[in-house]
């Protein structure tokens, strides 16, 4: 069975892939151009006139087309496939949800404890921003902040449960809610604060690279939550682990 | 099927530990050795030589949110 609902997490993270591609090709590359316009502006300035450019390894085609494709689609199927394990661990374990609503669930908890959470300690960057010596600390401090914010998640939703039981799951829900921003609060304050933006780089375009990037995460989460619930069902009523005995919505 | 999920009007069933188990971990691996190669490799660590897959993946790694240059 568990195999069965790895494949589908990956269908559906190939789905989920090629939507956020073309979000990213819409709102993210047009961004990206900006800053590297800067970028070249800005290293333009510092050059002496005459001096030979930079060769790219790489094109700015094949980077915003296939390149882009196969980062967006790799990240997507592989986040597919780890949604569809950790869904199986805790289907039937975690309440009685259906796969559907399990599927949405767990789709709003990743895009709260893999996006929304890290973005506001460390919001992604554009290219131009960033300082390639410091790129080991500022990568480090993303994946500890990432790593605590799914640790805090799950004690909370741990902790939520274990207070329901004796306090009612409204006040479960609230204490554990309040422990969980406070430790992040902790988590946010003892980290620190990265600002490597240059000085003149325009508002704007950080603004809406910034913006493309948490409209691309809600697209991917959205449909990979949609499409993996729709194919578990079919495939946990098939398999004999889910059966639907009340009315159809 | 006892009443308790009869009267919830669905029958939820998990899977077994020791079924889960393989699969979590060969899978969750390889899942995440591909999560390495489009947000880190040849960022802040690197397994290969040169820059292709940093600039290859590129813009990708800018747009998902992994600190990039």
């Amino acid at each position: 069975m568990t195999g069965h609902l790895l494949l589908r997490g990956m269908i559906a993270g190939l789905v989920a892939g090629l939507i956020a591609f073309g979000f990213a090709r819409l709102y993210g590359e047009p961004q990206v151009d900006r800053a590297i316009a800067f970028e070249e502006l800005m290293a333009a300035a510092e050059a002496p006139a005459g001096a030979p450019e930079e060769p790219e390894a790489v094109s700015r085609q094949t980077q915003a087309g296939i390149g882009l494709f196969t980062g967006v689609v790799t990240y997507a199927v592989a986040m597919g496939g780890i949604f569809s394990l950790v869904f199986a661990g805790l289907y039937g374990r975690v309440g009685r949800l259906s796969p559907r609503a399990l599927a949405l669930v767990l789709g709003a908890a990743a895009f709260v404890a893999l996006v929304v959470v890290p973005d506001l300690k460390y919001p992604p960057n554009p290219p131009a921003v960033g300082d390639p010596e410091t790129i080991g600390v500022r990568t480090g401090l993303f994946f500890v902040t990432l790593a605590a914010s799914i640790f805090a998640l799950s004690l909370a939703v741990a902790f939520a449960r274990r207070l329901g039981e004796q306090w009612g799951r409204w006040n479960g829900a609230i204490v554990a809610g309040v422990a969980y921003v406070a430790f992040l609060t902790i988590v946010f304050r003892l980290l620190p604060a990265i600002n490597e933006v240059p000085e003149n780089f325009p508002a704007l375009t950080l603004y809406e690279f910034r913006l493309a990037t948490v409209g691309l995460q809600a697209v991917l989460w959205t449909a990979l939550a949609l499409v993996f619930g729709y194919l578990a069902e079919r495939s946990l009523q098939q398999s004999g682990n889910y059966r639907a005995l009340a009315a159809k919505f | 099927m006892s009443d308790i999920t009869l009267s919830h009007g669905t029958a939820v069933t998990p899977i077994p530990a020791a079924q889960l188990f393989p699969w979590a971990l060969f899978g969750g691996i390889l899942m995440l050795l591909a999560l390495y190669f489009v947000s880190t490799e040849e960022g802040a660590a690197r397994l290969l030589s040169g820059l292709e897959v940093h600039e290859f993946v590129h813009d990708g790694r800018h747009l998902l949110g992994f600190p990039c240059h």
